[in-house]
């Protein structure tokens, strides 16, 4: 094209163009850019109110015995933690923020497949986790069941089961939709020339994430209705005393909510897919090794449910095949380790931000890949199942994992989204406390748990104080971290940011910070022998 | 710029129709695991179902699936009029299958087998488990009935106002699928709740 370029340049989609103004403009807006800020808005609130949380139980757990609140107030406030972490912040997570706001950008689209079911699903969202919270003060007291609804005892107890239930449900539906969304868009959508195999790796993880929403999702749907319909109905499906099963429940709980794990991890591998090469400078090694290994995390990850219940009663049999197909899903996980590792190797790295909290999520996500393989084998899980070593684990993967390359694609992406740079000092220091904290808060319930620590305890035996008081002061350093993070992020404006400020290839750093409503003015293509990582 | 692609349009209610699928396929896990540990009692309770309705039933969704498929040939072919006839035929057939179930949950309420109620606790587990797979399984299906009939009527209108024409039916056409799905899914239920006794 040679013809002058006009110097109408369109608004940004920060604008108010149509025919609202201020927040009604956001909240009936089916731009993606905007829904995926509207969801980050959302899970920021809910995060720090899972944080607050996660906070008072640390306070409770200073000292062995009662302090502050008695053992029903812990049990209600582990769950309610739980079910807001897991079910509104960290499953949704990065598919709904930058799958929303940058995947259509990435692969040259100007908006998902389905822009007024996207809005549906973030309406979903909100209403779901607006029951799911609403559970605490509602009813007789906040659901005590842990974030799992195990069968007889959610049955059975008089709390507020049913409205956490069937917010997890609406929640469910929502993912399912988002999911439904994401694979119509990469499947139609996509630029003249880009094939899957020139697909930038984030939409690609997200393509995986979406079959396990649509996949796995509807199980847990319908489980979570056999909860509503046995405390309502009495049905008895998982009631021994009417010849129900409760190992069943467990089994249709774990079919949905491990593959959900991944639908936690893969975008957040994604992220880190797109932060090395951008800041090595280096084409990204082992392109198809990576887009297939998150085929394969899909595939396999749905086929390992049952290592949740080693304990629970199952044939030796049923036991070694899980076990088995536990260590086969940590292959693909280390082959992408492998590929980032050997994307830097002789790389020109830029130590920014994103790329720091990138190196915080590889360090953290390869402690709790490894814990979670001594958990996957059948001797060793007799030993630490239910401990507090279970609950080290799994937060090194949602939130050293998930959590970090959130923080990492907010640092990544916040010059496209909001148009302005930010203080890379700050950030930097918000990096330093959240890692410190962040090991001191978990790596010592490693260690208590496995003395023997149970997990989900309100009281402790005196030797492990010492573990308990150590994280309570992570605990404290992380929450300095998330201060200074936000503080960082929205205090005040910093100064423009350029068009492409990490020097990035892929499509949404050729287009204006912040993008325009159409995201492009002219739409992209790739040309034949184009890759997506193209630097020197 | 309007941005229109029926195939992905199709596709997404492919997939959609594939989370259904496993929806109730988790119910039919339920099922095949409860059956194995209760065969004979779940064959004892079958008995009370009434097969004769429940084939009356089959036939009448089977009926209502063939007239929503021609009802979109004769989009198609631009006969609007005769879509809109066919796609009432389908509604009709939704409220006979309704009618029919009514008459059936009724007599089995009536006589006092539904979950909780006094004469399920003297029934054996597996009979008991039977009956509430039997009201939970149909129950959920009547549920999709109902939401295939919405989408079926606002279908229709957008007939009538020609917003559904022979250009563009997607619509219709992901209607029809999904009352397929909903047709597909009684084809399982009837046989694993009233025929295998």
């Amino acid at each position: 094209m040679t013809e002058e370029k006009t110097h109408h340049p369109e608004p940004s989609y920060l604008v108010d163009t149509g025919k609202y103004k201020g927040l009604m403009a956001w909240l009936t807006s089916t731009d993606h850019k905007r829904i995926g800020l509207m969801y980050m808005y959302a899970m920021m609130v809910f995060f720090a109110v899972g944080v607050i949380l996660g906070m008072v139980m640390r306070i409770e757990l200073f000292w062995p015995g009662q302090q502050f609140y008695g053992p029903q107030a812990y049990n209600g406030i582990f769950t309610i933690h739980g079910i807001i972490m897991i079910f509104t912040v960290v499953i949704p997570g990065l598919a709904a923020v930058f799958g929303n706001f940058s995947m259509p950008i990435m692969i040259g689209a100007r908006d998902v497949a389905f822009p007024r079911l996207n809005l549906f699903s973030f309406y979903l969202y909100v209403i779901g986790a607006a029951i799911a919270l609403a559970s605490q003060f509602m009813g007789n007291g906040p659901p005590d069941t842990g974030w799992t609804f195990y069968a007889p005892y959610s049955i059975q107890t008089h709390t507020n089961v049913v409205a956490a239930v069937f917010g997890a449900f609406v929640l469910g539906f929502s993912s399912i939709l988002t999911g439904l969304n994401f694979i119509v868009t990469m499947h139609r959508m996509r630029a003249p020339g880009m094939t899957f195999f020139k697909m930038p790796l984030f939409p690609w993880s997200l393509y995986a994430t979406a079959w396990i929403q649509v996949l796995a999702t509807p199980i847990v749907g319908i489980t979570l209705l056999m909860i509503i319909a046995e405390r309502w109905l009495r049905i008895g499906f998982f009631d021994p005393s009417l010849g129900g099963d409760p190992v069943l429940y467990q089994h249709l709980f774990w079919i949905y909510s491990h593959p959900a794990v991944y639908i936690m991890i893969l975008p957040a591998m994604g992220v880190i897919t797109e932060i090395i090469p951008t800041f090595s400078q280096k084409k990204i090694f082992g392109y198809k090794a990576i887009a297939i290994s998150s085929l394969a995390i899909a595939l396999v990850g749905y086929f390992v449910w049952a290592h949740h219940m080693y304990t629970s009663g199952m044939s030796t049999t049923a036991r070694w095949v899980f076990s088995l197909l536990t260590f086969l899903v940590a292959v693909p996980s280390a082959i992408k380790v492998f590929n980032w590792v050997t994307t830097m190797y002789k790389g020109s790295i830029s130590l920014k931000p994103p790329f720091l909290f990138a190196l915080g999520f590889i360090f953290l996500f390869m402690i709790g890949g490894m814990t979670g393989l001594s958990l996957g084998a059948l001797a060793t899980n007799i030993h630490v199942h239910d401990t507090a070593y279970v609950v080290a684990h799994f937060h090194y993967i949602v939130f050293g994992g998930v959590g970090f390359a959130f923080f990492a694609a907010i640092f990544y992406w916040y010059p496209k989204m909001y148009g302005r740079m930010y203080n890379f000092k700050m950030a930097n220091w918000s990096f330093v406390f959240l890692f410190t904290g962040f090991n001191l808060l978990y790596f010592p319930q490693f260690i208590i748990g496995m003395m023997g620590m149970p997990r989900r305890y309100f009281d402790y035996l005196p030797q492990f104080t010492l573990g308990h008081q150590l994280s309570f002061f992570g605990g404290l350093l992380l929450v300095i971290g998330f201060i200074i993070m936000l503080i960082t992020l929205f205090s005040k404006k910093g100064a423009p940011a350029p068009d492409n400020p990490w020097g990035g290839r892929t499509f949404e750093w050729r287009i204006p910070s912040p993008p325009p409503v159409e995201n492009f003015e002219v739409m992209p293509e790739m040309a034949e022998n184009e890759q997506p990582y193209d630097y020197k | 710029m309007e941005h229109r692609d029926d195939i992905g349009s199709k596709l997404g209610m492919w997939i959609f129709i594939f989370t259904e699928i496993l929806l109730f396929g988790g119910l039919f896990l339920v099922y095949a695991i409860m059956r194995s540990s209760y065969s004979t009692e779940f064959h004892q309770a079958a008995h009370h179902l009434n097969a004769f309705i429940g084939a009356i039933n089959t036939v009448v969704l089977l009926v209502s699936s063939a007239t929503v498929a021609m009802s979109i040939s004769a989009v198609q072919k631009g006969n609007k009029k005769l879509a809109v006839i066919l796609l009432l035929i389908t509604l009709l057939c939704a409220a006979i299958f309704m009618v029919n179930k009514y008459f059936e949950w009724g007599h089995k309420i009536h006589i006092g087998l539904y979950p909780g109620s006094a004469l399920m606790l003297t029934l054996s587990h597996g009979q008991v488990m039977f009956f509430s797979l039997y009201y939970f399984m149909t129950g959920l299906h009547m549920f999709h009935l109902v939401v295939g009939g919405i989408i079926l009527t606002i279908a229709i209108i957008k007939v009538q106002n020609g917003s559904i024409n022979k250009d563009r039916y997607v619509l219709l056409e992901n209607g029809g699928l999904y009352w397929h799905l909903v047709d597909l899914i009684w084809i399982y239920l009837f046989p694993l709740l009233y025929l295998i006794t």
